[in-house]
């Protein structure tokens, strides 16, 4: 008989891929599928079942289904691409330092002068004389 | 404001890109960024220093009213957020 080639397992390792990729191109784009990635997790999810399926095939009825060792090997690299998405979404973008130093509510906000995109000095304490108030947004920069 | 070690050029671009209308401030030197204590040491790219998120909210008194150190990097403080903090202070100090 003809062993079919294993689609599932494959369908599996695309769909990690797929849900792996869409997360830093599409949906951390908005916060609700960013803050939590739920859609990631469920599409991982949905590709574990697939290699399931597929191992199971493979190993159940090796007579009909091919996918052995292939069904194993992507697998593993599915899991690890699972695993280090994991580690970059929940572990090292906490790696944060404790900025045990910023100044606190209630206290004097630190004076500054920079320039901005005009080119224009900009003095917090004359800015203050002019506005109810300033929000100063730090970020990392490089975009 | 926005506060980084991004020039001013590159800052140019991002507002264009984005349609930011506030301004953005460039700290290349991160010496505001440490008076703020949110240095973030060798964490940009080639090992430069540059700022971890955080947001302060100051009132026209010069006294700070609101901190956000955010403690991820992927889950900021959401505009609407941030909004009413800010809609709370005034109505605070209007009193």
């Amino acid at each position: 008989m003809k062993r079919n080639w294993n689609a599932w397992v494959w369908a599996g390792f695309g769909l990690t891929l797929v849900a792996a990729f869409s997360y830093i191109s599409l949906f951390i784009w908005f916060p609700v599928t960013r803050d939590i990635p739920w859609v990631t997790l469920l599409l991982f999810i949905a590709a574990g079942w697939l290699l399931a399926v597929g191992l199971k095939l493979a190993y159940g009825q090796p007579e009909r289904y091919r996918g052995k060792v292939s069904g194993v090997i992507l697998g593993v690299l599915s899991l690890a691409i699972i695993g280090l998405f994991c580690y970059g979404t929940f572990v090292l973008t906490k790696n944060m330092p404790a900025s045990a130093d910023a100044p606190r509510p209630g206290q004097h906000a630190p004076e500054f002068t920079l320039t901005d995109t005009g080119g224009k000095p900009v003095v917090l304490s004359e800015l203050l004389k002019t506005h109810k108030g300033a929000l100063l947004i730090f970020y990392r920069g490089y975009w | 404001m926005a506060i980084s070690v991004d020039s001013n050029e590159e800052s140019r671009k991002l507002s264009a890109i984005q349609g930011y209308t506030f301004p953005f401030l460039s700290d290349a030197k991160t010496e505001v960024i440490r008076r703020y204590g949110v240095l973030h040491a060798h964490a940009g790219e080639n090992g430069r220093d540059i700022a971890r998120p955080a947001e302060f909210l100051v009132d026209a008194m010069g006294t700070i009213r609101w901190v956000n150190l955010t403690d991820d990097l992927r889950v900021r403080a959401r505009p609407e957020n941030v909004l009413r903090v800010i809609d709370e202070l005034m109505l605070a100090s209007a009193r």
